[in-house]
């Protein structure tokens, strides 16, 4: 590189000016023109439909035809809303049980993955990582079919062999909530196993010679030094994944299908039947926004405990 | 961790992380086991106690029944249009702003850098119904376009980019390249684009990925049967009123292979490429 740099000064003289033009400008301007598409692309698709959303919100509209401007209602038809509630209720239950064992497993997995005693390593890490290269509506209709109602379904067989009835995964409160969980659960949990496994192989190998050395037993070496360095990581998995369930929408549409059932309705399909079934756009709109503020807050609230619990 | 215990409790660990692992392993590749297994079976074999749990001989026949249902291969053919154009796209976008951003001074970059990284952060759900209406008025819907076009927006990409060139691209080379009288885009084309070549495969990975399982987007915009990408034409398999089990996972195995095949052969980048981008952002 010195050499090349030492050529380069012989040929062309520093004073030499190539252009009207100063170079900081000449730079500045390329700067611009480099990330403006980014910009241009996001004002057009990104931005301003944002913004737009909020207007919309305070609109009666189907899509054709005349606004009309009808400031808070489509906010209090939405809270007023049973079926609202329900969705995100729904949503927020679906959250619990599709993020709480998926963290939980995938940190038992990635510590049994990072012993050095095992052999075979990449064939666990590609299988247990495998689902999370499955699209998620084929992760839905191969469990919507394992979760059938009748006593073939592959859950129902597995049910039957400890003696419980089929049950109803199609249509009952919680069997609907569970299948959608665990189609969640089964995507992602090898996702999360790898994450975290990165995470423990960043933990510095003298931690533990020292507290070997200083008598540790394996759990207190786990509570002591695996979890607190590995705190970073699991905040930032319980903050990713909490995102994405508030935002499912593929599993529950392909699993209860066009008939939107109750059981199964989470915010976002609650808001895609307002929009593009019911051609409601005006409170779809204002659903959307109430669902941009819970993540907010929710996200506040994550920050917030990360900060106190990462002291 | 070396446990220095005695030999038969050390092994009895070692045994149950075996017996962890390889639960964790069954059940992973189960479901794409019995896929495949439902695939080559009858309807009648499906639904039966018990259910078909080896390979049948319905394979083809199956697959035709997919055939004469949905427009499987238009459908494939149709991702693999949107997905590659939109990952090229934004492999040069991207690398274009991250170069821009890691290497130039201009005013207001960083201002701009962190409302980038700001954009991350809002749910795609919020403009989704205004969005919809844009792709409407520019008479898109039904058109590739409507996926390819947003689909170039990657805010991960250009943050991407950018740590990797500002740690990776030498400056000295950049300045010596320029006093030499290069061009800025020749010093992007010519010094920065051999060197990132690496953060290329990892973005070009998760793009590609993102927009070839993305089904939200186009079943919005994608309302005719030849527009449809393979994840909206999987959902017309369901929708039938007669559920022919095996014709169903049939469609659904066909059109997750490939990606499983790709997966398998470039293992070791795919999982470092989809979990690196997450701890790193």
């Amino acid at each position: 590189m010195a050499q090349i740099q030492t050529k380069v000064q012989k040929q062309l003289p520093p004073t030499k000016k190539r252009s009207s033009l100063s170079e900081k400008t000449k730079e500045a301007i390329s700067g611009y023109i480099y990330i403006s598409p980014f910009f241009i692309l996001f004002g057009i698709f990104g931005l301003f439909p944002m913004l737009f959303s909020f207007y919309l919100g305070f609109q009666k509209w189907n899509g054709l035809g005349e606004m009309e401007f009808v400031g808070f209602q489509n906010f209090k038809w939405i809270l007023t809303d049973q079926l609202f509630w329900t969705s995100l209720s729904n949503t927020l239950i679906m959250w619990v049980l599709g993020t709480l064992p998926q963290l939980l497993i995938g940190i038992i997995l990635a510590y049994a993955l990072n012993s050095t005693l095992i052999k075979l390593k990449s064939f666990f890490r590609v299988s247990i990582f495998m689902p999370y290269v499955t699209s998620t509506v084929a992760v839905a209709i191969v469990f919507g079919i394992m979760f059938n109602d009748q006593e073939f379904g592959l859950f129902n067989l597995i049910a039957g062999l400890f003696g419980v009835d089929p049950i109803s995964w199609g249509t009952s409160w919680w069997g609907v909530k569970v299948a959608i969980s665990t189609m969640v659960f089964w995507r992602w949990v090898g996702y999360n196993t790898i994450i975290y496994l990165a995470g423990l192989q960043a933990i510095p190998n003298d931690l533990y010679e020292a507290a070997v050395i200083d008598g540790a037993t394996i759990r207190q070496k786990i509570q002591y030094i695996t979890i607190p360095m590995l705190r970073p990581i699991i905040i930032l998995t319980v903050f990713t994944s909490t995102i994405g369930a508030l935002q499912l929408f593929t599993e529950p549409l392909i699993f209860i299908g066009r008939t939107y059932r109750e059981e199964g309705l989470t915010v976002v399909l609650y808001l895609y039947r307002e929009a593009f079934v019911n051609l409601a756009f005006g409170p779809a709109s204002a659903a959307a926004i109430i669902l941009f503020l819970i993540i907010i807050i929710l996200s506040t609230i994550n920050v917030f405990i990360a900060n106190r619990v990462g002291r | 961790m070396s446990e220095k215990i005695g030999s038969k409790k050390f092994s009895m660990s070692k045994a149950f992380i075996y017996l962890i692992l390889a639960v964790g392993s069954f059940l992973s590749i189960f479901p794409l086991y019995w896929m495949f297994v439902m695939a080559t079976n009858h309807n009648s074999a499906i639904n039966n106690v018990p259910p078909a749990f080896i390979p049948g001989e319905a394979l083809v026949e199956n697959f035709t029944n997919v055939i004469n249902t949905i427009d499987f291969f238009g459908a494939i053919w149709n991702s693999l249009i949107v997905s590659t154009i939109a990952t090229i796209g934004v492999l040069f976008l991207c690398s274009l702003a991250g170069f821009a951003f890691a290497i130039f001074n201009f005013k207001g970059k960083n201002i701009l850098f962190v409302f980038i990284l700001v954009t991350m952060m809002i749910p795609p759900q919020l403009g989704l119904i205004p969005q919809y209406i844009i792709i409407t008025k520019l008479d898109w819907l039904n058109d590739l376009k409507a996926i390819i076009v947003p689909g170039l927006i990657d805010a991960f990409g250009i943050f991407w980019m950018r740590q990797y060139i500002s740690s990776n691209v030498p400056k000295e080379l950049v300045e010596a390249a320029k006093i030499d009288g290069c061009s800025n885009f020749r010093v992007y084309w010519n010094i920065a684009i051999p060197v990132i070549i690496p953060a290329f495969a990892t973005l070009a990975i998760i793009r590609f990925m993102y927009i070839w399982n993305d089904f939200l987007w186009p079943l919005v915009v994608l309302r005719d049967q030849s527009s449809f990408t393979i994840q909206v034409a999987l959902r017309g398999l369901i929708d039938n009123y007669v559920r022919d089990n095996g014709m169903i996972l049939s469609g659904t195995f066909w059109a997750t292979v490939p990606l499983i095949i790709v997966f398998i052969l470039l293992n070791r980048l795919f999982i470092s490429s989809l979990t690196e981008g997450a701890v790193k952002s």
